[in-house]
Protein backbone atom coordinates (compact mmCIF):
# COMPACT_ATOMS: atom_id res chain seq x y z
CA UNK A 1 0.00 0.00 0.00
CA UNK A 2 1.42 3.74 -0.37
CA UNK A 3 1.93 6.12 2.07
CA UNK A 4 -0.32 8.26 0.61
CA UNK A 5 -3.69 7.47 -1.62
CA UNK A 6 -5.87 9.39 -2.96
CA UNK A 7 -8.48 7.62 -5.77
CA UNK A 8 -11.16 9.60 -7.42
CA UNK A 9 -11.30 12.79 -5.08
CA UNK A 10 -13.91 15.81 -5.36
CA UNK A 11 -13.83 18.77 -3.39
CA UNK A 12 -16.55 21.21 -3.89
CA UNK A 13 -16.71 23.79 -1.84
CA UNK A 14 -20.36 25.00 -0.10
CA UNK A 15 -20.30 28.28 -2.64
CA UNK A 16 -20.18 25.85 -5.35
CA UNK A 17 -16.74 26.32 -6.25
CA UNK A 18 -14.95 22.94 -7.24
CA UNK A 19 -11.34 22.73 -5.65
CA UNK A 20 -10.67 19.19 -6.52
CA UNK A 21 -12.11 17.58 -9.69
CA UNK A 22 -11.75 13.67 -10.01
CA UNK A 23 -7.84 13.49 -8.78
CA UNK A 24 -6.17 10.08 -8.66
CA UNK A 25 -2.74 10.66 -6.83
CA UNK A 26 -0.24 8.47 -4.68
CA UNK A 27 3.19 9.06 -3.53
CA UNK A 28 5.50 6.66 -1.78
CA UNK A 29 7.25 6.78 1.53
CA UNK A 30 10.20 9.13 1.51
CA UNK A 31 9.23 10.69 -1.84
CA UNK A 32 9.64 14.80 -2.61
CA UNK A 33 6.92 15.83 -4.09
CA UNK A 34 6.17 19.37 -5.55
CA UNK A 35 2.65 20.07 -5.73
CA UNK A 36 2.50 23.57 -8.51
CA UNK A 37 -0.23 25.25 -10.41
CA UNK A 38 -1.32 28.57 -10.40
CA UNK A 39 -3.24 30.30 -7.72
CA UNK A 40 -6.43 29.02 -7.31
CA UNK A 41 -5.80 25.86 -9.07
CA UNK A 42 -6.21 23.78 -5.97
CA UNK A 43 -2.96 22.82 -4.79
CA UNK A 44 -4.30 24.27 -1.05
CA UNK A 45 -7.08 22.26 -1.13
CA UNK A 46 -5.46 18.74 -1.99
CA UNK A 47 -2.78 19.49 1.69
CA UNK A 48 -5.60 20.60 3.22
CA UNK A 49 -7.52 16.99 2.26
CA UNK A 50 -4.05 15.27 3.44
CA UNK A 51 -4.33 16.75 7.17
CA UNK A 52 -7.97 17.12 7.52
CA UNK A 53 -8.65 20.81 7.55
CA UNK A 54 -11.03 20.22 4.57
CA UNK A 55 -13.12 17.09 3.73
CA UNK A 56 -13.35 15.38 0.54
CA UNK A 57 -17.31 15.73 -1.01
CA UNK A 58 -16.05 12.30 -2.52
CA UNK A 59 -13.83 9.57 -3.05
CA UNK A 60 -11.18 8.46 -1.21
CA UNK A 61 -7.75 9.75 0.40
CA UNK A 62 -5.78 7.51 2.93
CA UNK A 63 -2.52 9.05 5.03
CA UNK A 64 -0.32 6.42 5.94
CA UNK A 65 -3.05 4.12 6.89
CA UNK A 66 -5.48 6.31 8.12
CA UNK A 67 -9.04 6.84 6.49
CA UNK A 68 -8.88 10.56 6.30
CA UNK A 69 -12.42 10.49 4.94
CA UNK A 70 -13.83 8.54 7.76
CA UNK A 71 -11.93 10.50 10.53
CA UNK A 72 -14.67 12.26 13.61
CA UNK A 73 -13.54 15.71 14.07
CA UNK A 74 -12.81 14.62 17.58
CA UNK A 75 -10.11 12.12 16.10
CA UNK A 76 -8.51 14.43 14.03
CA UNK A 77 -5.43 15.29 16.34
CA UNK A 78 -4.55 11.47 16.11
CA UNK A 79 -3.77 12.18 12.28
CA UNK A 80 -1.85 15.15 12.85
CA UNK A 81 0.27 14.08 15.64
CA UNK A 82 1.88 11.69 12.35
CA UNK A 83 2.43 15.12 10.16
CA UNK A 84 3.93 18.15 10.51
CA UNK A 85 2.79 21.16 8.88
CA UNK A 86 4.77 24.35 7.84
CA UNK A 87 2.88 27.31 6.31
CA UNK A 88 3.71 30.49 4.54
CA UNK A 89 2.56 32.83 7.41
CA UNK A 90 4.49 30.35 9.80
CA UNK A 91 1.78 30.70 12.10
CA UNK A 92 4.16 31.20 15.50
CA UNK A 93 2.61 32.14 18.96
CA UNK A 94 4.32 35.18 19.20
CA UNK A 95 4.58 35.29 23.33
CA UNK A 96 6.62 31.95 23.53
CA UNK A 97 9.90 31.75 22.99
CA UNK A 98 11.63 30.15 19.90
CA UNK A 99 12.01 26.63 22.16
CA UNK A 100 8.60 27.44 23.78
CA UNK A 101 7.20 27.28 20.36
CA UNK A 102 8.53 24.32 19.41
CA UNK A 103 8.16 22.51 22.48
CA UNK A 104 4.18 23.55 22.35
CA UNK A 105 2.88 20.06 20.54
CA UNK A 106 5.23 17.76 22.74
CA UNK A 107 4.21 19.31 25.99
CA UNK A 108 0.37 18.52 25.56
CA UNK A 109 1.36 15.08 24.74
CA UNK A 110 2.51 14.30 28.20
CA UNK A 111 5.96 13.83 27.75
CA UNK A 112 8.41 14.05 30.27
CA UNK A 113 10.02 17.86 30.01
CA UNK A 114 13.74 16.20 29.68
CA UNK A 115 12.43 14.47 26.64
CA UNK A 116 11.10 17.24 24.81
CA UNK A 117 14.19 19.12 25.82
CA UNK A 118 16.69 16.39 23.64
CA UNK A 119 13.71 16.52 20.88
CA UNK A 120 13.41 20.21 20.93
CA UNK A 121 17.23 21.21 20.38
CA UNK A 122 18.17 18.29 18.33
CA UNK A 123 14.75 20.06 15.65
CA UNK A 124 16.16 23.26 16.31
CA UNK A 125 20.08 22.20 15.89
CA UNK A 126 18.88 20.68 12.42
CA UNK A 127 17.34 23.70 11.29
CA UNK A 128 20.30 25.96 12.56
CA UNK A 129 18.53 27.85 15.26
CA UNK A 130 20.22 26.29 18.53
CA UNK A 131 21.46 29.29 19.21
CA UNK A 132 18.12 31.29 19.33
CA UNK A 133 15.98 29.30 22.12
CA UNK A 134 15.36 31.91 24.25
CA UNK A 135 14.61 34.92 21.56
CA UNK A 136 11.17 35.61 20.99
CA UNK A 137 9.65 35.31 16.75
CA UNK A 138 9.11 39.12 16.88
CA UNK A 139 13.23 39.00 17.13
CA UNK A 140 14.09 36.36 14.51
CA UNK A 141 13.89 37.52 10.46
CA UNK A 142 11.42 35.75 8.06
CA UNK A 143 13.91 33.03 7.26
CA UNK A 144 14.63 32.18 10.96
CA UNK A 145 10.96 31.69 11.47
CA UNK A 146 10.59 29.73 8.91
CA UNK A 147 13.34 27.62 10.26
CA UNK A 148 11.43 27.70 13.93
CA UNK A 149 7.95 26.53 12.08
CA UNK A 150 9.88 24.06 10.27
CA UNK A 151 11.34 22.46 13.58
CA UNK A 152 8.59 22.54 15.37
CA UNK A 153 6.70 20.60 12.58
CA UNK A 154 9.66 17.83 12.83
CA UNK A 155 10.08 17.83 16.71
CA UNK A 156 8.02 14.64 16.72
CA UNK A 157 9.59 12.99 13.73
CA UNK A 158 6.77 12.74 11.82
CA UNK A 159 6.05 10.49 8.56
CA UNK A 160 5.03 13.53 6.75
CA UNK A 161 5.82 16.91 6.30
CA UNK A 162 3.46 19.20 4.51
CA UNK A 163 4.79 22.97 3.42
CA UNK A 164 2.14 25.13 2.02
CA UNK A 165 4.24 27.76 -0.01
CA UNK A 166 7.00 27.49 2.86
CA UNK A 167 9.15 30.27 0.78
CA UNK A 168 5.93 32.48 -0.47
CA UNK A 169 6.93 35.24 2.10
CA UNK A 170 10.92 34.71 1.53
CA UNK A 171 13.33 36.12 -0.57
CA UNK A 172 15.24 33.78 -3.26
CA UNK A 173 18.58 33.85 -0.79
CA UNK A 174 16.46 32.26 2.22
CA UNK A 175 13.88 30.60 0.05
CA UNK A 176 17.14 28.25 -1.41
CA UNK A 177 18.34 27.52 2.21
CA UNK A 178 14.61 27.00 3.69
CA UNK A 179 14.23 24.84 0.71
CA UNK A 180 17.97 22.87 1.54
CA UNK A 181 16.82 22.40 5.17
CA UNK A 182 13.47 20.90 4.29
CA UNK A 183 15.43 18.39 1.45
CA UNK A 184 17.89 17.44 4.43
CA UNK A 185 14.96 15.98 6.04
CA UNK A 186 13.52 14.25 3.68
CA UNK A 187 17.26 12.97 2.94
CA UNK A 188 18.01 12.02 6.41
CA UNK A 189 15.33 11.03 8.75
CA UNK A 190 13.43 9.58 5.54
CA UNK A 191 10.52 12.15 5.86
CA UNK A 192 8.08 11.92 3.28
CA UNK A 193 7.83 15.39 2.12
CA UNK A 194 4.95 17.38 -0.06
CA UNK A 195 5.46 20.91 -1.08
CA UNK A 196 2.80 23.42 -2.36
CA UNK A 197 5.25 26.15 -4.47
CA UNK A 198 4.63 28.93 -7.02
CA UNK A 199 8.81 29.40 -7.14
CA UNK A 200 9.91 28.04 -10.64
CA UNK A 201 13.27 28.12 -10.03
CA UNK A 202 13.27 25.98 -6.65
CA UNK A 203 11.06 23.25 -8.28
CA UNK A 204 13.56 23.10 -11.60
CA UNK A 205 16.88 23.56 -9.32
CA UNK A 206 15.51 20.04 -7.12
CA UNK A 207 14.96 17.74 -9.89
CA UNK A 208 11.67 16.19 -8.07
CA UNK A 209 8.38 14.41 -8.53
CA UNK A 210 6.33 17.35 -9.76
CA UNK A 211 2.16 17.66 -9.91
CA UNK A 212 0.93 19.96 -11.56
CA UNK A 213 -3.01 21.28 -10.83
CA UNK A 214 -4.97 23.78 -13.41
CA UNK A 215 -8.74 23.91 -11.87
CA UNK A 216 -8.48 20.86 -9.26
CA UNK A 217 -7.62 18.61 -12.43
CA UNK A 218 -4.32 17.12 -12.38
CA UNK A 219 -2.69 17.95 -15.73
CA UNK A 220 1.03 16.58 -15.04
CA UNK A 221 2.43 14.40 -12.96
CA UNK A 222 6.60 13.41 -13.47
CA UNK A 223 9.21 12.40 -11.84
CA UNK A 224 12.11 14.49 -11.82
CA UNK A 225 10.27 17.12 -13.57
CA UNK A 226 10.32 21.05 -13.85
CA UNK A 227 7.50 23.72 -13.41
CA UNK A 228 5.25 23.87 -16.39
CA UNK A 229 1.98 26.02 -14.55
CA UNK A 230 0.92 28.64 -16.68
CA UNK A 231 3.54 31.64 -15.43
CA UNK A 232 1.01 34.37 -16.00
CA UNK A 233 -1.12 33.45 -12.89
CA UNK B 1 3.56 -4.03 27.69
CA UNK B 2 -0.20 -4.08 29.54
CA UNK B 3 1.77 -3.38 32.84
CA UNK B 4 3.81 -0.43 31.15
CA UNK B 5 0.82 1.42 29.73
CA UNK B 6 -0.93 1.44 33.33
CA UNK B 7 2.00 2.66 34.62
CA UNK B 8 2.38 5.79 31.96
CA UNK B 9 -1.19 6.95 31.12
CA UNK B 10 -1.85 8.42 34.93
CA UNK B 11 1.78 9.83 34.32
CA UNK B 12 1.04 11.26 31.26
CA UNK B 13 -2.13 13.02 32.70
CA UNK B 14 -0.41 14.51 35.64
CA UNK B 15 2.07 16.01 33.45
CA UNK B 16 -0.46 17.34 31.24
CA UNK B 17 -2.53 18.76 33.91
CA UNK B 18 0.66 20.38 35.92
CA UNK B 19 1.37 21.96 32.39
CA UNK B 20 -2.07 23.22 31.84
CA UNK B 21 -2.41 24.87 35.49
CA UNK B 22 0.96 26.05 34.76
CA UNK B 23 -0.03 27.83 31.31
CA UNK B 24 -2.99 29.01 32.64
CA UNK B 25 -1.36 30.87 35.50
CA UNK B 26 0.85 32.28 32.53
CA UNK B 27 -1.53 33.13 30.51
CA UNK B 28 -3.66 34.98 32.99
CA UNK B 29 -0.42 37.15 33.37
CA UNK B 30 0.44 37.00 29.68
CA UNK B 31 -3.21 38.58 28.68
CA UNK B 32 -3.61 40.72 31.77
CA UNK B 33 -5.73 43.18 30.71
CA UNK B 34 -8.48 41.03 29.87
CA UNK B 35 -7.77 38.78 32.68
CA UNK B 36 -8.16 42.15 35.14
CA UNK B 37 -11.33 42.51 32.92
CA UNK B 38 -12.70 39.10 34.02
CA UNK B 39 -12.16 39.53 37.28
CA UNK B 40 -13.92 42.71 37.88
CA UNK B 41 -16.27 41.76 35.87
CA UNK B 42 -16.77 38.58 38.59
CA UNK B 43 -16.19 40.82 41.11
CA UNK B 44 -18.97 43.43 40.71
CA UNK B 45 -21.82 41.00 39.87
CA UNK B 46 -20.87 38.58 43.33
CA UNK B 47 -20.63 41.42 45.28
CA UNK B 48 -24.26 42.40 43.91
CA UNK B 49 -25.51 38.51 44.74
CA UNK B 50 -23.57 38.68 48.43
CA UNK B 51 -25.47 41.42 49.12
CA UNK B 52 -28.71 39.69 47.94
CA UNK B 53 -27.83 36.22 49.66
CA UNK B 54 -27.54 38.09 52.64
CA UNK B 55 -30.65 40.12 52.38
CA UNK B 56 -32.35 36.36 51.57
CA UNK B 57 -30.84 34.83 54.55
CA UNK B 58 -31.36 37.55 56.99
CA UNK B 59 -35.72 38.01 56.06
CA UNK B 60 -36.08 34.21 56.02
CA UNK B 61 -34.68 34.34 59.52
CA UNK B 62 -36.52 37.29 60.68
CA UNK B 63 -39.89 35.85 59.09
CA UNK B 64 -38.85 32.15 60.57
CA UNK B 65 -38.60 34.07 63.90
CA UNK B 66 -42.16 35.59 63.96
CA UNK B 67 -43.47 32.60 62.50
CA UNK B 68 -42.65 30.71 65.57
CA UNK B 69 -44.22 33.79 67.74
CA UNK B 70 -47.54 33.13 66.15
CA UNK B 71 -49.30 30.37 68.76
CA UNK B 72 -52.83 29.22 69.57
CA UNK B 73 -53.40 29.04 73.10
CA UNK B 74 -56.45 26.06 73.59
CA UNK B 75 -57.86 26.83 77.01
CA UNK B 76 -59.90 23.73 78.89
CA UNK B 77 -63.05 24.04 80.49
CA UNK B 78 -62.67 23.73 83.94
CA UNK B 79 -64.75 20.62 84.61
CA UNK B 80 -62.65 18.21 82.15
CA UNK B 81 -61.21 15.06 83.46
CA UNK B 82 -58.09 13.86 82.69
CA UNK B 83 -59.69 11.84 79.98
CA UNK B 84 -61.54 14.28 78.14
CA UNK B 85 -57.93 16.21 78.56
CA UNK B 86 -56.39 13.03 76.61
CA UNK B 87 -59.29 12.97 74.10
CA UNK B 88 -58.69 16.71 73.49
CA UNK B 89 -54.63 16.33 72.83
CA UNK B 90 -55.05 13.21 70.66
CA UNK B 91 -58.11 15.46 68.67
CA UNK B 92 -55.43 17.84 68.22
CA UNK B 93 -52.49 15.65 67.10
CA UNK B 94 -55.09 14.73 64.41
CA UNK B 95 -55.16 18.63 62.95
CA UNK B 96 -52.76 18.19 60.23
CA UNK B 97 -51.38 22.03 60.40
CA UNK B 98 -50.06 21.70 64.35
CA UNK B 99 -46.91 20.93 64.78
CA UNK B 100 -46.92 17.59 66.73
CA UNK B 101 -43.78 17.62 68.42
CA UNK B 102 -44.18 21.45 69.62
CA UNK B 103 -47.62 21.29 71.21
CA UNK B 104 -47.13 21.86 74.80
CA UNK B 105 -49.88 21.36 77.44
CA UNK B 106 -49.53 22.89 81.18
CA UNK B 107 -52.01 22.08 83.27
CA UNK B 108 -53.55 24.66 86.21
CA UNK B 109 -51.10 24.05 88.78
CA UNK B 110 -48.14 24.26 86.54
CA UNK B 111 -49.89 27.80 85.38
CA UNK B 112 -50.09 29.41 88.87
CA UNK B 113 -46.28 28.17 89.66
CA UNK B 114 -44.76 30.15 86.59
CA UNK B 115 -47.19 33.28 86.72
CA UNK B 116 -46.02 33.20 90.66
CA UNK B 117 -42.09 32.78 89.59
CA UNK B 118 -42.45 36.00 87.38
CA UNK B 119 -44.08 37.85 90.07
CA UNK B 120 -42.66 39.78 92.64
CA UNK B 121 -43.07 38.33 96.01
CA UNK B 122 -44.19 41.36 97.69
CA UNK B 123 -46.88 42.29 95.52
CA UNK B 124 -50.67 41.35 96.64
CA UNK B 125 -51.09 39.12 93.66
CA UNK B 126 -48.21 37.42 94.77
CA UNK B 127 -50.26 36.93 98.20
CA UNK B 128 -53.66 35.80 96.69
CA UNK B 129 -52.14 33.59 94.24
CA UNK B 130 -50.27 31.57 97.51
CA UNK B 131 -53.69 30.67 99.09
CA UNK B 132 -55.24 29.17 96.03
CA UNK B 133 -55.66 25.43 96.12
CA UNK B 134 -55.84 22.87 93.46
CA UNK B 135 -60.07 23.37 93.85
CA UNK B 136 -60.10 27.38 93.74
CA UNK B 137 -57.11 28.20 91.20
CA UNK B 138 -59.34 29.83 89.19
CA UNK B 139 -56.78 29.87 86.12
CA UNK B 140 -57.36 27.29 83.12
CA UNK B 141 -55.40 24.40 81.88
CA UNK B 142 -53.99 24.87 78.40
CA UNK B 143 -52.33 23.59 75.47
CA UNK B 144 -49.90 25.88 73.33
CA UNK B 145 -49.91 25.16 69.83
CA UNK B 146 -47.85 25.75 66.95
CA UNK B 147 -48.67 25.88 63.58
CA UNK B 148 -47.05 24.78 60.33
CA UNK B 149 -48.77 27.42 57.64
CA UNK B 150 -49.26 30.44 58.96
CA UNK B 151 -51.81 31.15 56.18
CA UNK B 152 -53.61 28.81 57.70
CA UNK B 153 -54.00 29.98 61.64
CA UNK B 154 -57.83 30.78 61.83
CA UNK B 155 -58.98 28.10 59.87
CA UNK B 156 -57.37 25.71 62.30
CA UNK B 157 -58.56 27.61 65.25
CA UNK B 158 -62.02 27.29 64.02
CA UNK B 159 -61.51 23.39 63.90
CA UNK B 160 -60.00 23.41 67.66
CA UNK B 161 -63.26 25.38 68.74
CA UNK B 162 -65.55 22.42 67.75
CA UNK B 163 -63.22 19.96 70.21
CA UNK B 164 -65.38 18.91 73.14
CA UNK B 165 -64.96 20.70 76.38
CA UNK B 166 -62.85 23.61 75.24
CA UNK B 167 -63.54 26.75 76.78
CA UNK B 168 -61.79 29.01 74.84
CA UNK B 169 -59.72 29.32 71.21
CA UNK B 170 -57.03 32.31 71.29
CA UNK B 171 -54.35 33.36 68.53
CA UNK B 172 -52.70 36.52 67.81
CA UNK B 173 -54.24 38.46 65.01
CA UNK B 174 -51.85 41.06 65.30
CA UNK B 175 -50.02 43.36 62.53
CA UNK B 176 -47.02 40.47 62.75
CA UNK B 177 -49.77 38.09 60.85
CA UNK B 178 -50.15 40.49 57.95
CA UNK B 179 -46.38 41.56 57.97
CA UNK B 180 -45.45 37.53 57.01
CA UNK B 181 -46.61 37.33 53.52
CA UNK B 182 -44.60 40.86 52.43
CA UNK B 183 -41.42 39.36 53.69
CA UNK B 184 -42.52 36.30 51.97
CA UNK B 185 -42.31 38.35 48.42
CA UNK B 186 -39.25 39.79 49.75
CA UNK B 187 -37.12 36.41 50.03
CA UNK B 188 -38.94 35.38 46.71
CA UNK B 189 -37.33 38.74 44.92
CA UNK B 190 -34.11 38.61 46.51
CA UNK B 191 -33.76 35.03 45.36
CA UNK B 192 -35.41 36.02 41.28
CA UNK B 193 -32.23 38.88 42.05
CA UNK B 194 -29.41 36.34 42.61
CA UNK B 195 -31.26 33.60 39.98
CA UNK B 196 -30.94 36.77 37.84
CA UNK B 197 -27.50 38.02 38.41
CA UNK B 198 -25.99 34.48 38.63
CA UNK B 199 -27.43 34.40 34.92
CA UNK B 200 -26.17 38.15 34.95
CA UNK B 201 -22.33 37.16 35.50
CA UNK B 202 -22.51 34.01 33.31
CA UNK B 203 -23.35 36.25 30.10
CA UNK B 204 -20.82 38.45 30.83
CA UNK B 205 -17.87 36.21 31.98
CA UNK B 206 -18.69 34.23 28.78
CA UNK B 207 -18.59 37.66 26.81
CA UNK B 208 -15.35 38.81 28.84
CA UNK B 209 -13.77 34.99 28.06
CA UNK B 210 -14.71 35.07 24.80
CA UNK B 211 -12.82 38.09 23.74
CA UNK B 212 -9.48 36.47 25.60
CA UNK B 213 -10.24 33.64 23.71
CA UNK B 214 -11.14 35.39 20.13
CA UNK B 215 -7.30 37.29 21.19
CA UNK B 216 -6.10 33.62 21.16
CA UNK B 217 -7.62 32.42 18.51
CA UNK B 218 -4.29 31.69 16.67
CA UNK B 219 -3.17 29.47 19.57
CA UNK B 220 -6.31 27.21 19.73
CA UNK B 221 -5.56 26.64 16.26
CA UNK B 222 -1.61 25.93 15.98
CA UNK B 223 -2.60 23.90 19.04
CA UNK B 224 -4.87 21.97 16.62
CA UNK B 225 -2.46 21.39 13.83
CA UNK B 226 0.34 20.00 15.80
CA UNK B 227 -2.38 17.31 17.01
CA UNK B 228 -3.35 18.20 20.24
CA UNK B 229 -6.34 16.54 21.51
CA UNK B 230 -9.62 18.71 21.74
CA UNK B 231 -9.64 18.05 25.93
CA UNK B 232 -6.37 19.34 26.05
CA UNK B 233 -7.01 22.03 24.27
CA UNK B 234 -9.89 22.96 26.27
CA UNK B 235 -7.94 22.40 29.27
CA UNK B 236 -6.01 25.24 30.04
CA UNK B 237 -8.87 27.75 29.24
CA UNK B 238 -10.84 25.85 31.53
CA UNK B 239 -8.47 25.90 34.35
CA UNK B 240 -7.89 29.93 33.25
CA UNK B 241 -11.26 30.64 33.81
CA UNK B 242 -11.24 29.04 37.15
CA UNK B 243 -8.94 30.71 38.62
CA UNK B 244 -10.39 33.88 37.17
CA UNK B 245 -13.42 32.95 38.51
CA UNK B 246 -11.56 32.18 41.95
CA UNK B 247 -10.02 35.38 41.97
CA UNK B 248 -12.79 37.08 41.18
CA UNK B 249 -14.49 35.76 44.16
CA UNK B 250 -12.04 37.02 46.74
CA UNK B 251 -13.00 40.73 47.00
CA UNK B 252 -16.37 39.43 47.27
CA UNK B 253 -15.77 37.26 50.36
CA UNK B 254 -13.79 38.98 52.24
CA UNK B 255 -16.68 42.12 52.02
CA UNK B 256 -18.81 40.18 52.68
CA UNK B 257 -17.10 38.56 55.71
CA UNK B 258 -15.74 41.56 57.19
CA UNK B 259 -18.47 44.18 55.84
CA UNK B 260 -21.64 41.90 58.07
CA UNK B 261 -19.21 41.14 61.12
CA UNK B 262 -18.50 45.16 61.12
CA UNK B 263 -22.23 46.27 60.65
CA UNK B 264 -23.45 43.32 62.80
CA UNK B 265 -20.97 45.04 65.78
CA UNK B 266 -21.93 48.54 64.97
CA UNK B 267 -25.66 47.94 65.26
CA UNK B 268 -25.69 45.10 68.35
CA UNK B 269 -27.27 42.91 65.85
CA UNK B 270 -30.29 44.59 65.01
CA UNK B 271 -31.22 46.26 61.97
CA UNK B 272 -31.71 49.83 63.06
CA UNK B 273 -35.04 48.94 64.90
CA UNK B 274 -35.39 46.23 68.02
CA UNK B 275 -38.10 44.44 65.94
CA UNK B 276 -35.69 43.34 63.14
CA UNK B 277 -33.11 40.84 64.34
CA UNK B 278 -29.75 40.05 62.55
CA UNK B 279 -28.50 36.48 61.55
CA UNK B 280 -25.30 35.75 63.55
CA UNK B 281 -22.34 36.23 61.48
CA UNK B 282 -20.98 32.70 62.02
CA UNK B 283 -21.31 30.29 59.84
CA UNK B 284 -23.81 31.72 58.29
CA UNK B 285 -21.47 34.31 56.06
CA UNK B 286 -19.04 31.49 55.65
CA UNK B 287 -21.49 29.19 53.80
CA UNK B 288 -22.33 32.95 51.48
CA UNK B 289 -18.60 32.75 51.46
CA UNK B 290 -18.42 29.04 49.69
CA UNK B 291 -21.42 29.40 47.79
CA UNK B 292 -19.88 33.14 46.14
CA UNK B 293 -16.61 30.73 45.58
CA UNK B 294 -18.72 27.78 44.01
CA UNK B 295 -20.55 30.20 42.49
CA UNK B 296 -17.36 32.39 40.72
CA UNK B 297 -15.20 29.08 39.87
CA UNK B 298 -18.48 27.31 38.50
CA UNK B 299 -18.95 30.23 36.33
CA UNK B 300 -15.80 30.94 35.56
CA UNK B 301 -14.85 27.12 34.02
CA UNK B 302 -18.23 27.12 32.54
CA UNK B 303 -18.20 30.21 30.48
CA UNK B 304 -14.36 29.35 29.08
CA UNK B 305 -15.77 25.74 28.19
CA UNK B 306 -18.76 27.03 26.01
CA UNK B 307 -17.07 29.59 24.29
CA UNK B 308 -13.52 27.22 23.55
CA UNK B 309 -15.87 24.67 22.10
CA UNK B 310 -17.21 27.02 19.73
CA UNK B 311 -13.64 27.25 18.05
CA UNK B 312 -13.30 23.54 18.03
CA UNK B 313 -15.41 22.43 15.66
CA UNK B 314 -16.86 19.50 17.50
Amino acid sequence: MKFIDIKNCYKVYKNGVTAIADLTLSIDKGEFVFITGASGCGKSTLVKLLYREEKPTKGIVMVGGINVVKLYNSKIYKLRRKLGIVFQDFKLLPKLTVYENVAFGLENLGMKSKDIKIKVLKALDRVGLKEKTRSFPNELSGGEQQRVCIARAIVNEPKLLICDEPTGNLDPKTSKEIVKVINSINKDMGTTVIMVTHDKEIVNSMKKRVITLENGVLTNDSTKGSYTADESN
Amino acid sequence: MIRRKEVIRPMKAIRIFRRNVANAFKSIFRNFSLSIASIICTTITLVIVSIAMIVSVNVNSFTKDLASTLTILVYVDKNATEDDINSIKSKLLEIKNIKSDELLYKDKETLKEETMQKTDKNSSLYSIMKTWTKETNPLESEFIISVKSIEELEETATTIEKIDKISNVQYSESVVKKMIPVFDIVKKVTIAIIIGLIVVTIFLICNTIKLTIFARKNEIEIMRLVGTSNFVIKLPFVIEGLFLGIIGSIIPIIATIWGYIISYDKLEGYFFTNFIKMVNPMPTMIYISLALLLIGSLVGMLGSYTTVRKYLKI
